[in-house]
């Protein structure tokens, strides 16, 4: 029975690239994934589209492409990776500029578009699961980009691509593409698609399943995690899946590592839903198969809902914050105060906020005071953020924490200020009919 | 003893909603774990953090148990005013429940 060997080269955007490199070069792959998007990047990425009708792809595209794409030429490798945020077909042109300048002359890039559906969104005027309509929020609406599957990646693959660059592909389905084009799973078969779903949930994080996110010292030991290894997964052709990583690489992978990367964002295991299937993690067990190998099976699936998830970014509103420190005898008082003062000056100048925070940083900013109680730290860092309809008046919060070093308790040092703009991420259900998924290609 | 003491924790994020996920360190110990860490009591832990519900499921294959918290994140990531928008550290807030002291947990017969 054929086997696979997928590596996954990024967990999110701003990952570390030298484990790719070491993927690329050591881990006799067949496919390198790149996982790069989050909730809201790409209504951020939108943003960027529209201030310049080239840009809207992933920052460091360009940093990782050049990085991998010799190394992969050379050993076989496909590239698959989300990286076109809001704009995949000038992220595939980005990509074959790079293949060409590099001399890999004849590379075929594949662009997966499709996923946006603004003008579908506002048409249909879709209800919000947050509440309200896309209607309601009018012109604050940037982005509206519906998950899309395994599909168009498969055919993508099927015509030939070196790499494939899409937009708001979910994330497993970057794995379950390949799975799909190598071992011409049908769309239909439930449990398969469930089974490469399981895959590439476990694998679309990179480092966490390889012992990163999980050192806990004296009790969760983990070795060498500044030069973690990405994980491999190697797939058999009915779906079994075993886990493993370059050898020498830092990080582990053991029964413990797996587990909890596998109910990571996860709700309902029976309910996993992807827009190819509803993925059933109920049922499966992990089993240490040798060192830094681990065997998961059990996964299966069953019938798509025939709707994708939606993200729908909007202008939501403005944060403004401010932080400042104190240390010593008393320090937790101090801090205690000059919240106080923040707060009455915010109240005497008028600043205008729909939601507030009043936070000390040691003891209270994460969990609240409950959890906190009788644990006094040697040094508090203060902290204030405030909800605002315009940025002038997110500016003041921040400039009220500023003016503590003069005017506040006795020994605040480090202040520090922001005031920003926040891009909304409301959720809505889109019927898969109204979503076209189209394959673009180009040749360095 | 803290649940630290028997199980390891990830938490996740989707919209206001975390999951946290409860994992033996000794199989041997999930029966405890799911007699002791009801949805209940963790609804408790959270009571001054999260507005809304915990649901909880079973994975005995893997000796764990997932809750899911809704009104957990403060909106959300991309909205938050709080400092772990994603609520990420939520795991490490509930590996500090207590639990009783248990002659059953991890080498004991």
């Amino acid at each position: 029975m054929r086997t696979i060997r997928i590596g996954s080269g990024a967990g999110y955007s701003g990952d570390r690239i030298e484990p790719a490199i070491e993927l690329a070069e050591s881990g006799n792959l067949d496919y390198l994934v790149f996982e790069c998007l989050a909730e809201r990047t790409i209504a951020l990425a939108q943003q960027d589209r529209l201030k310049d009708p080239q840009g809207g792809f992933d920052p460091l595209l360009a940093d990782r492409m050049k990085a991998v794409l010799p190394i992969c030429r050379k050993n076989g490798v496909k590239v698959i990776t989300n990286m076109g945020a809001a704009n995949p077909v000038a992220a595939a042109q980005a990509t074959r500029d790079i293949a060409k300048a590099l001399g890999l002359t004849g590379l075929k890039v594949a662009a997966v578009t499709g996923d946006d559906v603004l003008d579908q969104a506002r048409n249909s005027d879709v209800a919000l699961d947050e509440g309200g309509s896309v209607k309601a929020l009018g012109n604050r609406v940037i982005s509206a980009n519906a998950y899309t599957g395994a599909a168009p990646i498969a055919e993508a693959l099927a015509g030939g691509a070196d790499v494939v660059i899409t937009g708001r592909a979910a994330d497993p389905a970057l794995f379950l593409g390949p799975l799909v084009h190598e071992f011409g799973w049908a769309m239909d078969d439930w449990d398969l698609l469930g089974k490469g779903t399981m895959v590439g949930h476990l694998l679309e994080c990179a480092g966490q399943i390889t012992g990163g996110y999980f050192a806990d010292p004296g009790v969760k030991d983990v070795q060498g995690l500044a030069r973690l290894g990405f994980p491999i997964g190697e797939v058999r052709e009915d779906g079994d899946l075993v886990v493993t990583k370059v050898a020498g690489s830092g990080g582990q992978i053991t029964r413990a590592t797996v587990t909890e990367q596998l109910l990571y964002e996860i709700h309902d295991p029976v309910r996993y839903f992807q827009p190819d299937v509803v993925a059933d993690f109920s049922q499966v067990r992990v089993e240490e198969v040798g060192p830094d190998r681990i065997h998961v099976t059990g996964g299966t699936g069953t019938a798509k809902t025939g709707l994708l998830k939606t993200s729908v970014g909007y202008l939501d509103s403005y944060i403004g914050e401010g932080e400042i420190s104190y240390a010593g005898v008393n320090a937790v008082a101090r801090g205690r105060l000059a919240l106080d003062i923040v707060r009455e000056r915010l109240t005497l100048t008028g600043v205008k906020m729909t939601e507030s925070r009043f936070d000390l940083i040691g003891v209270n900013a994460l969990h609240g005071d409950a959890l906190a109680e009788g644990r006094d730290p040697y040094e508090v860092r203060i902290r204030v953020a405030g909800r605002t309809d315009s940025l002038a008046e997110a500016v003041k919060i921040g400039n009220e924490v500023e003016t503590l070093y003069t005017n506040g308790p006795a020994g605040g040092g480090g202040a520090w200020k922001s005031a920003r703009e926040i891009v909304g991420v409301a959720s809505a259900l889109l019927p898969e009919s109204v979503v076209a998924p189209r394959v673009t290609f180009m040749e360095a | 003893m803290k649940l630290h003491e028997i199980a390891h924790s990830r938490s996740g994020d989707k919209g206001d909603t975390s999951n946290i996920s409860v994992i033996a360190l000794d199989m041997g110990d999930f029966a405890f774990l799911a007699e002791h860490v009801t949805a209940d009591c963790v609804a408790q832990h959270f009571s001054k953090t999260i507005t809304g519900a915990v649901t909880r499921y079973e994975l005995p294959t893997l000796g764990a148990l997932n809750f899911v918290l809704t009104g957990a994140l403060g909106g959300g990531v991309v909205r938050s005013l709080a400092l772990d928008t994603h609520g990420k550290s939520l795991s490490s807030a509930l590996l500090e429940f207590e639990l009783p002291d248990n002659g059953a947990s991890s080498g004991s017969p």
